[in-house]
């Protein structure tokens, strides 16, 4: 793997918060247009490590690169005039005080300064995008099931067409049957808009649903990196317990 | 006495990265406010929220105010036969001390916890990365608003809590007392300088600051969980009722030299 390739590069990222290590030599390089899965255990710093991707958090020492540019000290802003980020946050975030289609339509008229009556029909393609009736899109977000607003949620992350596309646990909280939609939902997104996306989970059906390539979080670092097929393969210890899913094994369980 | 001064350095300590802490978010969110894109919709909602909703609830606290300080003055004046000074007595208090003050308490209450609770919930259910996400600085379209509501609208509250509260005492002193109604509008406004009015007013925007600044300060610093929404609301209401009360005291003595 060379880093020429790699559209995303993270270098001995260390993050700790206050005695609590958080990522401790952490490494990674993804490629354009492919869809990493991050997994591990809950509480391993999976989510800390996308925010300071996005510049949500900042890194105690390491270098993050983007498109072979430097964007360690950048503020989100300016690290979204090199790629635009979208987000699916793990509760969804929705705001609150805003309609569906508001929220669907929100980074076109702030980020974008694009017109209220433009950003509404955007926003109405997206919420049909995503499998939802138009009749949602003026009801507020606290009036829909989790599922819904998950989907309102990835109708929000894609409607200003990003580059990179982050999902923090995408299809936790949700019944089979719902995540198993969401994962579709999120795969053709994904290849619609040729984004690279970068998911952390602990789901193994979601991983199936939407990885090319998968890493494994333990102690602050990735442990373990290959395809799909690979994980299914490998003799490695770790990864053999977290798909498997057994108590015992490297992994302890505090 | 070996243990007591490490305790009292870490609070100074403490103290001091607190101060600095709440500069730097001052800072960042002026410097960020004053550039374009501005966000008037929510300024103009902050400016109700502020403006206008508060009015009942500072209005029923000033009239009570003036009434019971009409009844008070009574009490004390009676005895030396001074009563005719009580309709200046009145207008004074309120515009310079109650006024602001009273108004500024009931508004730390009402808006900045509710500054606290609003923003710190958006924290925790990360609405607030999820503006940065958006392109949206959160500093600019949340907290750059309220503290301009705030600095902007407590005057003017204040400046109706003045009037609501001389009317409170003219009809306690008029209507309970038998004070002609003509002689005291009359010695309400022949002892009134400018200066009173103008030093309640600089007191309320100063207050409207600091209402504003600690609620969007401590909501936006909140920690997870529904619990740290309400410590956020605590440190908010705590935080500015004690800035508003030294202020107070601070503004009134350099006003008041001059």
């Amino acid at each position: 793997m060379t880093s020429a390739k790699s559209y995303i590069e993270v270098n001995s990222l260390h993050k700790a918060f206050g005695d609590k290590v958080i990522l401790n030599d952490f490494n990674v390089q993804v490629h354009k247009s492919e869809s990493f899965v991050v997994i591990g255990g809950s509480g391993t710093g999976k989510s800390v490590f996308i925010k300071c991707i996005m510049g949500l958090l900042k890194p105690d020492s390491g270098k993050i690169s983007l498109n072979s540019h430097d964007i360690t000290d950048l503020s989100p802003n300016d690290r979204q005039q090199i790629a635009r980020f979208g987000m699916l946050f793990q509760g969804g975030a929705l705001f609150d005080s805003l309609s569906v289609w508001e929220n669907v339509a929100f980074g076109l008229m702030n980020g974008q300064n694009m017109g209220r009556e433009e950003a509404r029909k955007i926003a109405l393609e997206k919420i049909d995008a995503v499998e939802l009736s138009a009749k949602v899109a003026d009801l507020y977000p606290a009036e829909l099931s989790g599922g819904m607003q998950k989907r309102v949620a990835l109708a929000r992350a894609i409607a200003t067409k990003p580059d990179i596309i982050f999902f923090d646990e995408p299809t936790t909280g949700l019944d089979p049957i719902v995540s198993g939609k969401i994962n579709g939902l999120i795969s053709k997104c994904v290849k619609e808009l040729g984004a690279t996306a970068i998911t952390i989970t602990h789901d193994m059906h979601s991983l199936r649903a939407i990885a090319d390539r998968v890493g494994l979080l333990f102690e602050g670092k990735l442990i373990w990196t290959g395809t799909v097929s690979e994980m299914d393969t490998t003799d490695n210890p770790y990864v053999q317990q977290f798909i498997n899913g057994n108590a015992s094994g490297p992994f302890t369980v505090e | 006495m070996f243990e007591f001064l490490p305790s009292t350095g870490r609070m100074v300590i403490r103290f001091v990265h607190k101060v600095g802490a709440i500069s730097c978010f001052l800072f960042s969110t002026l410097w960020n406010g004053i550039r374009p894109p501005y966000y008037g919709r929510q300024v103009l909602e902050q400016f109700l929220t502020i403006g206008f909703y508060s009015l009942p609830v500072v209005g029923l606290t000033a009239i009570f105010s003036g009434m019971v300080l009409a009844l008070q003055s009574y009490t004390g004046f009676s005895r030396f036969s001074a009563e005719s000074a009580i309709a200046t007595v009145v207008v004074l208090s309120i515009t310079r001390e109650l006024g602001p003050v009273l108004a500024g308490l009931m508004v730390a209450g009402r808006v900045g916890s509710s500054m606290a609770a609003e923003i710190a919930t958006m924290r925790v259910t990360e609405q607030i990365d999820a503006l940065t996400t958006l392109s949206t600085n959160p500093l600019k379209m949340l907290v750059f608003p309220r503290i301009l509501a705030g600095v902007l609208m407590l005057p003017l509250l204040v400046f109706i809590a003045d009037i609501i509260g001389v009317f409170g005492g003219y009809l306690v002193c008029v209507y309970k007392l038998d004070f002609n109604s003509g002689n005291y509008i009359q010695s309400t406004i022949k002892y009134l300088e400018y200066d009173d009015v103008i030093s309640g007013l600089i007191k309320a925007a100063t207050f409207g600051f600091a209402i504003s600044l600690m609620g969007c300060y401590h909501g936006y610093q909140s920690e997870r969980g529904a619990s740290g929404v309400g410590r956020a609301t605590i440190n908010a209401v705590v935080s500015s009722s004690v800035i508003i009360l030294i202020l107070n005291y601070v503004l009134t003595s350099v006003l008041f030299s001059k």
